[in-house]
């Protein structure tokens, strides 16, 4: 699991690194020079030797070297065979680059974390110790040991014990291995549960029985996490139906129309982010706060156009408004197909949205997916607030539970519609900008959608936002209960079955809307 | 009727003019031998199928800058079967009966390609199909020309087997004919190797799923067991971006658990940021990033027939490039563009390929071809870490207990004297062209 913080560090060493000028023959150390025709040879094996000799001699000169192998950037000049770390892509005809694959990038890593197991930054050692936990020799325990003495920073000195206790493991002392059994216990690193699963076999039958003790209390504790696990991936699947059919909750549950458009409209918002992120390619980690209030206006915009010019004529004429929507869906469609391309557009991450937050070693919640619910949970809110809480909610309340009587108390209600219509539209824009974040951003974006989007509205009860916020997170959440369990396919299937029998039972979903207005 | 042919003229028209700017335009109809280019314009596949037929343009007018096939120039027929399965064989069809091709350069899917079998069958009319594909088929009419399973999945397994030590298997794929019947054949393999059942796990997903934590939870959990393990994917089209990025979101790296693909090419890395994605494999029998000059040669053609700098070439373009040229040949050779006597030519026909080595057609159809493995690198491009030499194509897979004893043979060696795409060695008999 690679924290962003190391990573930002290993880059700022590669750098470094790359800052360096590439040195000359006669720089080059003894074991370089003898290196070098290996690395000629052209095999991994080769290479793998090369690197053996290189690690062998201790030497921190050759660190620099390794990492750029590591890092696809070690080059050999074809004539003399000199060894030159490049400083970018553009080497001239007379280098070679020296090709890796991952074992023998694996194989390095090892190499170059036991070297820079005294590195004076603590991340890096960090990195190392944790690079050796499950490689650790009964030579190079004793080097550790040695370390773990002078060792300052409380994390190091964690990983380096927990890779002494792991090569205690095999010790041939039977109370060495009880020691480091117990010190194990409760460990949720997978290679602890991997070396104990093999020790419950163990000769002696006190060992084997601790073992399987430990055993017993880690597996509990990850089978607990798994659980959480599942939860955190149904809520995060729940945001994101949640965040696709909030704006449909209020076009459709609250005006009662149905908009087949309305994926086409979450499409809008997720080319949005594509717009803005080519309008400012330096500042990508800063795009999505400029994309939300840009694809709620696009979408948005978008919306009030469409009511004006075809819904408004269709108010009270369900199949007619169902077949025109369907019609604007597909003209939407063509238009991002032939104005931007009929391909599916790259949309980056922002680097705060990269990687995923450990807890500890069985669970990690990715911060995209974490990011995602907070920013439905927020939505919501915002939504929620707008519909209570302001003069155009009132509006939009009055109009939806009775036309008649709310045009009779002065609300123009043609402008009313063509505002909340526009709002459930910037809201699916919005949820564009989080699906862009997500999956691929291209012209069917939204009909991959736009049938969650009813299930979760219809499910929830229409005209009620609080029975799409649990709707859409329980419905999450059983779908993901049930995928390890059914498979994707399967699990999706079953869901709909439920949801067809629910709907039989209840057909006004969980919350239905009660009182007068409820009877239209 | 006179709508319908308008608008088929439109549209060749426009597409030659597209493609060809306004030079050879002016060819009277009849002294042309037509070719048919059968792929997907719009629609789902149209990503992956417009360059194909961008090749196959490309390829016609160099041939017919050469002097043509037979001192005729070569006329491209383009029709846009829409990524619709049922319009594929309607649209063959047209091609055959009305513009009367010589031959069909085509499809993409393994669905497609069964729809328009029976139509190239009945017609008799032959079919060129350039895309990796499951295998179990060989028709008299249709000559395939990409990668058989054992010409590009089980290489990628012996190799993470061999250089990977990976003893752990997750068989991942899009729920539909290519990914079931792969992965039964590598499940069929891996078996046979000694591989326990406990230790090879399958999962399908619908087309263009796109939420993978839980299935990426599951395979980080699967490869945290202690062995070696690595992911062998026939997820197609873009469902693999999210797949991908999801890897990454959870640490998993290429070190860790290799995912080796088979449907990710040069093509489909062009749109998405490869960093996530390096040092994943993927296997094919080409890759843009071999040095050669052939294949040097064929990238400038593309890059100058595109005109646009970026444009990248990848392994069926190579598996058009290498049928229109065998074709080429076996009509010189024929000297006659009827159906029979071509594809009795073509069997033997021998073309460079695009990596330096030499494609054979079979009697069963299918091509001899090298299988390379890449690992993606930063720029979109794969470096190949392994290459075999020229393997023979092998139509019916030798792992699968109903088609182990089935050969095919189109000249009869060994099925008993009587051409046949699926003869049982055991009881001696040809079941016909219609054994699915």
């Amino acid at each position: 699991m690679l924290k962003t913080t190391d990573f930002t560090r290993l880059l700022l060493l590669s750098v470094l690194l790359w800052l360096c000028p590439p040195l000359q023959a006669e720089q080059q150390s003894a074991t370089l020079t003898q290196a070098a025709p290996l690395f000629q040879e052209a095999s991994f094996d080769k290479t793998r030797e090369a690197v053996d000799l290189l690690a062998a001699s201790g030497d921190p000169e050759v660190v620099p070297y390794l990492q750029a192998l590591l890092d696809g950037k070690l080059y050999q000049d074809k004539a003399q065979g000199t060894l030159v770390i490049a400083k970018d892509g553009n080497t001239g005809d007379e280098l070679r680059k020296i090709p890796t694959n991952n074992s023998l990038r694996k194989y390095l890593r090892g190499a170059v974390g036991q070297l820079s197991l005294s590195h004076p930054d603590a991340a890096v050692r960090l990195k190392s110790a944790n690079g050796l936990l499950e490689t650790v020799t009964p030579e190079m325990a004793t080097q550790l040991r040695g370390l773990l003495e002078k060792e300052t920073d409380s994390a190091v000195k964690e990983a380096l014990s927990l890779g002494l206790a792991m090569a205690d493991l095999n010790a041939a002392d039977k109370a060495v291995r009880l020691t480091a059994i117990e010190s194990l216990a409760g460990n949720l690193h997978p290679g602890v549960r991997n070396r104990l699963t093999t020790m419950t076999t163990d000769s002696d039958a006190e060992v084997a029985k601790a073992a399987q003790e430990a055993l017993r209390s880690i597996e509990d504790t990850a089978a607990l996490y798994g659980h959480v696990e599942t939860l955190f991936f149904g809520l995060s699947l729940g945001s994101v139906l949640v965040l696709a059919a909030i704006g449909l909750a209020i076009t459709f549950g609250v005006m009662g129309v149905i908009n087949m458009a309305h994926g086409e409209l979450i499409m809008l918002g997720a080319y949005t982010t594509y717009i803005v992120q080519q309008l400012m390619p330096n500042f990508i980690d800063y795009s999505l706060f400029v994309a939300v209030p840009a694809a709620f206006i696009v979408s948005g915009a978008m919306g009030i156009l469409i009511e004006r010019t075809v819904i408004r004529h269709l108010y009270g004429r369900p199949l007619e408004t169902l077949l025109a929507t369907f019609g604007i869906s597909l003209i939407l469609q063509q238009l991002v197909r032939t104005v931007i391309s009929p391909q599916n557009v790259p949309v980056s991450n922002p680097s705060w949205m990269s990687g995923s937050l450990e807890i500890n070693s069985v669970l990690s919640l990715t911060y995209n997916r974490l990011y995602i619910v907070l920013f439905c949970l927020m939505v919501f809110a915002l939504l929620y607030f707008v519909l209570r809480k302001t003069n155009l909610g009132l509006q939009v309340r009055a109009v939806s539970q009775n036309r008649a009587m709310a045009r009779a108390m002065g609300v123009r209600s043609a402008r009313v519609d063509a505002l909340t219509f526009g709002l459930g539209s910037g809201i699916a824009g919005v949820a564009g900008v989080a699906l862009s974040q997500l999956t691929n951003v291209g012209p069917n974006l939204g009909q991959a959608y736009i049938i969650d989007s009813f299930m979760v509205v219809v499910f929830g009860g229409v005209g009620n936002l609080w029975g799409t916020l649990v709707a859409g997170l329980s419905l999450g959440v059983v779908n993901k209960v049930l995928e390890p369990w059914a498979g994707a396919v399967l699990a999706k299937i079953l869901v709909l079955v439920f949801i067809i029998l629910f709907i039989q039972k209840r057909p006004r979903g969980l919350f239905p809307q009660k009182g007068r207005a409820a009877g239209d | 009727m006179f709508l319908k042919n308008v608008f088929k003229q439109t549209l060749l028209v426009m597409s030659m003019a597209a493609a060809l700017g306004t030079s050879s335009l002016a060819m009277a109809a009849d002294d042309t031998i037509k070719v048919g280019v059968l792929h997907s314009l719009s629609g789902t596949m149209a990503i992956s199928e417009t360059t194909l037929k961008d090749t196959m343009l490309m390829l016609i007018d160099e041939q017919n800058k050469k002097g043509g096939v037979l001192g005729k120039q070569l006329e491209a027929v383009v029709v846009d079967p829409a990524s619709n399965w049922p319009l594929f064989a309607e649209k063959a069809r047209d091609l055959i009966e009305k513009d009367k091709v010589a031959a069909t350069f085509g499809c993409w899917t393994s669905v497609s390609r069964k729809s328009v079998l029976p139509v190239f069958e009945e017609k008799n009319s032959l079919l060129f199909y350039p895309v990796q594909y499951e295998g179990e088929e060989s028709s008299k009419n249709v000559f395939y020309t990409g990668a058989a399973p054992n010409q590009q999945a089980i290489p990628a397994v012996d190799y993470l087997m061999k250089e990977g030590e990976v003893k752990r298997w997750v068989l991942a794929g899009t729920d539909y004919v290519y990914p079931r019947t792969t992965n039964k054949i590598l499940e069929a393999y891996l078996k046979s190797k000694g591989v326990d059942e406990k230790d090879i796990m399958i999962n399908y997903t619908p087309f263009g799923h796109s939420d993978w934590q839980s299935i990426v939870a599951d395979i980080k959990k699967f490869g945290g067991e202690g062995k070696k393990t690595a992911v062998v994917s026939t997820i197609n089209g873009d469902a693999n971006v999210p797949f991908y990025k999801e890897l990454g979101n959870q640490g998993i790296s290429a070190e860790d658990i290799p995912v080796v693909a088979f449907s990710v090419g040069e093509e489909e890395l062009s749109g998405i940021d490869t960093k996530p994605l390096v040092g994943h494999l993927a296997a094919w029998n080409y890759f843009m990033s071999v040095e050669n000059d052939g294949n040097k040669e064929f990238i400038k053609k593309w890059k100058e027939y595109t005109k646009n700098d970026k444009r990248v070439t990848n392994d069926p373009m190579e598996a058009h490039v290498i049928g229109f040229n065998m074709w080429v040949k076996a009509v010189e050779q024929a000297k006659t563009t009827d159906t029979d006597k071509v594809a009795e030519a073509m069997i033997g026909q021998e073309v460079p390929n695009l990596t330096g080595g030499t494609a054979k057609m079979l009697p069963n159809h299918h091509l001899t071809k090298p299988v390379l493995i890449g690992e993606i690198q930063e720029n979109g491009q794969f470096e190949v870490v392994s290459k075999t030499p020229e393997v023979p194509g092998d139509a019916w897979s030798d792992f699968l207990p109903d088609s182990k004893n089935i050969v095919a043979d189109w000249t009869g060696k060994e099925t008993d004297g009587k051409p046949c795409g699926n003869f049982n060695t055991e009881t001696k008999k040809c079941s016909g062209q219609k054994y699915e």
